[in-house]
């Protein structure tokens, strides 16, 4: 079920120099939110751009939803502008989220690229268990959140591509030296949402490793309600290829449906 | 006193002029959760083929000044499949159900349009005639009025049911267009579809849309599409349903003083989903403030 709602800005605050966050009072849209969806934003004084813009949730509190953003382009330069009291449109919660329900052998691995972390946050709030995060970012002010997770008791390993906070280059360096040491008594479980790479190549551990990786793509989207077909993934769905909705059938696809091209 | 805005177009029967655009709002149950279907006058479904398509590789939209450009590529399900899965949930809502058809040779178009004659629930088809002619070098049907004709005439043999050819805008005399239209069976005419476009990336260098190029829609082809409109309706007597650029009832009510009898809403489906209840409320409202009882005065009542 979605619904469209006029959201009341009730925070907006900075996460480090280059995100933040932004706080939408939503009483119809929050309750229904489950972590993995997205909602569609669309914001007053932006009146001439005929898209509206999708973000992950990042956190429900009773009827209040976040989103952590980062400034690309002239939408999310627009957002930086919204005051408190101000309002945006929006649609949601959009898409299939990730599964909960995690067999009490497995492990939760979470791998986040950049702003990837928000609907993993989202996903780590609400699982019973504790697990570990892998997150990898250009360099520190791209790490976000990794406190927040340590204080819901999750383990965190960090990995930049400049070195200047945790390990030095891509975040599975970090993920697979963990693999190799963990692998005779953990079973993994994998969550990610990230650069298309960092998706692969966590797919391809989880595929080679007998394990899932539940992946959370992002494609530039029309409507975001499966009705435009802008927003196509070529996956494999019972031995059929076939295109998937990203933004209906999606974002979050098992690793083995999903069909890279180049 | 309440205007009345039901019509009857082509011998459709709709409970207003108001409509959602083929491509722009599905087959139906996507937007179903926000726009109650029973609301609407008719809803022009997604392009449908003989066979499934698969359209064309991603990026397939880029937003652009006034409105975006898409190259979708005509993926569908096909005859089969959309019937199938999706006119049982059109058949319980309460609003005309018009078939986009598109072929890439003239017997597809021909055989398409046999096969939805008689289908239960389907009121009217709508003959997309912006798509290449494969056996004729991959250009448009509808760029020259040659084609046009024959495509109109093929599915006219083939169905009982009301035909409504869609117009491209990207000719030089519309009204030669749809005149054909008219003389070879059309029992009304949509006008128009999407404009030729190309967005580049500057920094690449290279197409933003996997296609190269698309079709451009939104609020800056909409005064265009008066223009054509307008024209068209000095040409022909049959229906003209209107669209491009709508985004408020202020659009639609142009449309309907320039020539159209009905209209559709498209990508401002995609900006605000209730468009075209806010369209529908906004046409009510200025029936009253101009004291008319019935939606069919406004039509073609432009003052010259
Ligand atoms: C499911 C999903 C979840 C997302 N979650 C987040 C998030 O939590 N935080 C965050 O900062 N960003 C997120 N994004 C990316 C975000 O939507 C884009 O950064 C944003 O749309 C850019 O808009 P703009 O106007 O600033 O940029 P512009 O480049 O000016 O945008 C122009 C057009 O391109 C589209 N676009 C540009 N970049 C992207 C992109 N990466 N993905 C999809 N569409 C794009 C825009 O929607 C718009 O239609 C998500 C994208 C998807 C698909
Ligand atoms: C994403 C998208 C898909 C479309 N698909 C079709 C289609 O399958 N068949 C068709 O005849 N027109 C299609 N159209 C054209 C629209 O129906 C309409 O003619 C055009 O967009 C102009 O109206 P607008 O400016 O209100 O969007 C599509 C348009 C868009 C934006
Ligand atoms: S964005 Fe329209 S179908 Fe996914």
């Amino acid at each position: 079920m979605m619904r469209i709602e006029n959201g009341t800005v009730v925070g907006h605050d900075a996460m480090g120099p280059d995100y933040r966050v932004l706080t939408l009072k939503l009483p119809d849209v929050a309750p229904l939110a489950k972590p993995g969806q997205f909602i569609h934003l669309r914001l007053a004084q932006l009146h001439d751009a005929v898209l509206r813009r999708p973000f992950s949730i990042y956190r429900v509190d009773g009827n209040h939803l976040s989103i952590l953003y980062k400034t690309v382009g002239r939408g999310t330069a627009s957002m930086q502008t919204l005051r408190l009291n101000d309002t945006a449109s929006v649609v949601g919660p959009l898409g299939n989220g990730f599964p909960l329900d995690l067999a009490d052998s497995l492990t939760p691995v979470l791998v986040a690229g950049g702003y990837g972390v928000a609907p993993l946050y989202f996903l780590a709030r609400k699982m019973t268990r504790r697990g570990i995060l892998f997150i990898g970012g250009a360099k520190a002010a791209d790490i976000l959140l990794a406190d927040e997770f340590r204080a819901l008791d999750w383990e965190v390993q960090v990995a930049t591509d400049d070195g200047s906070l945790g390990v030095k280059g891509l975040v599975t360096v970090a993920l697979d030296a963990w693999l190799a040491a963990s692998a005779p008594h953990t079973q993994p479980e994998f969550f990610a949402c990230g650069p298309n790479g960092m998706l692969k190549a966590v797919g391809d551990r989880a595929i080679g490793g007998n394990q899932k990786a539940w992946l959370s793509l992002d494609r530039h989207m029309g409507c975001g309600v499966g009705a435009c077909l802008a927003c196509v993934q070529k996956v494999r769905l019972s031995g059929q290829e076939t295109l998937a909705r990203v933004c209906k059938d999606g974002p979050i696809f098992e690793a083995r449906d999903v069909i890279w091209e180049n | 006193m309440t205007p009345t805005l039901d019509i009857t177009l082509a011998g459709i029967q709709m409970k207003n002029p108001v409509m959602v655009a083929s491509g722009t709002f599905g087959y139906g149950p996507e937007y179903a959760d926000l726009v109650d279907l029973n609301q609407l006058g008719a809803i022009v479904v997604k392009g449908i083929s003989l066979e499934p398509w698969g359209g064309n590789k991603t990026p397939r939209m880029v937003e652009v000044s006034g409105g975006l450009i898409n190259a979708i590529g005509l993926q569908n399900p096909g005859v089969a499949g959309f019937i199938g899965k999706y006119m049982p949930f059109l058949r319980k809502h309460d609003l005309a159900v018009i078939v986009n058809i598109w072929g890439k040779t003239l017997e597809e178009y021909a055989e398409v349009a046999a096969q939805f004659d008689g289908v239960e629930g389907v009121h009217a088809l709508e003959i997309n005639i912006s798509c290449p002619n494969v056996k004729a070098g991959g250009s448009s049907f509808g760029t020259t009025l040659e084609s046009t004709a024959k495509v109109v005439a093929a599915v006219r043999a083939k169905t009982k049911l009301p035909i409504i050819p869609k117009l491209a805008p990207n000719v030089s005399d519309i009204g030669a267009f749809a005149k054909v239209c008219e003389d070879n069976g059309a029992d009304a005419l949509s006008l128009i579809n999407s404009f030729p476009a190309m967005a580049i990336d500057i920094e690449t260098r290279r197409p933003i849309l996997a296609n190269i190029s698309g079709g451009l829609s939104g609020p800056a082809i909409h005064p265009i599409a008066v223009k054509l409109v307008y024209e068209a309706a000095k040409a022909v007597k049959i229906p003209l349903i209107a669209l491009g650029g709508i985004t408020s009832a202020k659009d639609a009510i142009e449309f309907m003083i320039a020539g159209a009898s009905a209209v559709a809403v498209g990508t401002a489906n995609f900006t605000e989903p209730l468009t075209a209840l806010h369209v529908i409320d906004g046409l009510r409202d200025y029936l009253v403030r101009n004291n008319m009882s019935r939606v069919q005065e406004l039509v073609r009542s432009i003052r010259i």
